[in-house]
């Protein structure tokens, strides 16, 4: 990879101001963005280290919500949400694998917003809030509107993703189907359910990356029971991801199968 | 090139640094470690892991001064300094848990890992605990043996 100019700050203001650069880009775990620029399809010339920053890497709950800093880790986030949030610790805890989870952080999982990655799927589902901090302070988006597209989000140049807040008292499973050789999602579904209300996200099969299935979510809101999917018109594949891994119509069938496991799973509990 | 310290194996060593040198390179040029290999370079085959501050991470997708002032510890601190074997590598070669021998450094320090967190684990949590690190040569079956073994499990011995 081409060299670069690299800050190391200690809090969030000093990484901000190193951010104001153009050609500054935030640098979290890495695992994502360091074998792009050896790929030499990234070549910022400035990498802003966000891993210094100890109030950016810790998960702790504040009443009715767990806030996750953007540089925590995949490893201490499954280890945090244990009790919290079983379902979603479990989804971090099959990230990668052991090394890919000591590094890879939330925050980086959800600004790059790969169509295969899985917080971005948890997070919908769970109706969490992506703050982002920048030089006018922070904003809170909805998951809703964070997800713009493929590897498209609503984090703008100089921002970081400082925190992600996800509401408690939410029941979460997370099924996925492995690509066996980069060990993302071929497809995955994130079903939540609280107060009765259930959402459905789907990674690893949308042409604009992570979506909602809301025909799903409203037969499941209305009877919580795998059978009642028969009723919800599966998502079109056509419209879904094709590729030498999984055709559309390959990725809707898996959509459909992976919701019912994740339901029977939840029913079951 | 500015100077970057780690503490490998336990010694304080500095090395020059570009921004954009790896922690590999830092232990294989800088300090003459070879031991941690470089498999695809691309972080999928675990042959460059080592332990940072004890827990796995793969050499060659961290940058060398993120781990300014860190304990990085590689296969070279594992054995005794007389040469004895550590149990872990003892079970490997007792178990043929190697052929060519390339991914070993990284096997055997992802086997540490996860006995340190998991110290008598079933054989499913050894096969996923591997899934980022790969061996063309065993096929996979001698390895998971020896950690089994090394664990202190009773697994059946290898035919000759």
């Amino acid at each position: 990879m081409y060299d670069f100019d690299l800050q190391r700050p200690k809090d969030l203001d000093a990484a901000i101001a190193a951010l104001a650069d153009e050609g500054a880009q935030p640098l979290s775990g890495g695992q994502t963005l360091l074998p792009t620029m050896k790929a030499r399809l990234a070549a910022p010339e400035r990498l802003v280290s966000l891993m210094g920053i100890d109030a950016l890497r810790q998960v702790r709950r504040d009443g009715d919500v767990v806030r996750i800093g953007g540089a925590a880790t995949h490893g201490r986030i499954a280890d945090a949400l244990a009790d919290l949030l079983p379902g979603l610790a479990d989804l971090s805890a099959r990230i990668g694998d052991p090394a890919v989870r000591t590094r890879g952080t939330i925050g980086g999982s959800v600004a790059n917003n790969d169509p295969a990655a899985c917080w971005p799927a948890g997070l919908l589902a769970c109706d969490a809030t992506i703050v982002t901090a920048g030089p006018d302070g922070t904003t809170e988006h909805a998951a809703d509107a964070f997800f713009k597209g493929m590897f498209e989000t609503a984090l703008e140049p100089g921002h970081i993703v400082s925190e992600v807040q996800v509401p408690l008292g939410q029941a979460v499973r997370y099924e996925k189907m492995i690509q066996p050789a980069s060990r993302f999602a071929l497809t995955a579904v994130c079903v939540a359910r609280r107060d009765g209300t259930v959402r459905v996200a789907v990674t690893g099969a949308g042409g604009d990356g992570v979506f909602r299935w809301t025909a799903a979510e409203d037969v499941l809101t209305d009877r919580f029971d795998a059978a009642a999917l028969e009723d919800a018109s599966v998502p079109a594949a056509d419209a879904l991801l094709s590729d030498i891994h999984g055709s559309g119509a390959y990725r809707a069938d898996l959509v459909a199968v992976l919701t019912r496991r994740a339901v029977a799973a939840l029913a079951k509990d | 090139m500015i100077d970057t310290t780690l503490v490998v194996n336990g010694t304080e060593r500095t090395v020059p640094t570009e921004a954009r040198t790896l922690l590999v390179d830092a232990l294989r040029e800088g300090m003459g470690l070879t031991g941690t290999h470089v498999g695809c370079d691309t972080s999928q085959c675990g042959a460059c892991l080592v332990h940072l501050d004890g827990a796995p991470v793969k050499a060659c997708t961290i940058l060398a001064r993120e781990c300014e002032g860190a304990a990085i510890t590689t296969i070279e601190g594992v054995a005794d300094p007389d040469g004895t074997l550590s149990s872990v590598q003892q079970a490997f070669q007792d178990h043929h848990g190697l052929q060519c021998g390339f991914c070993t450094p990284g096997m055997i320090m992802a086997a540490i890992a996860l006995l340190r967190d998991v110290p008598r684990p079933t054989e499913a949590q050894v096969r996923h605990y591997f899934e980022g690190n790969i061996c063309r040569c065993t096929g996979y079956h001698n390895i998971v043996k020896a950690v089994m073994a090394a664990s202190g499990q009773v697994v059946e011995p290898v035919g000759a």
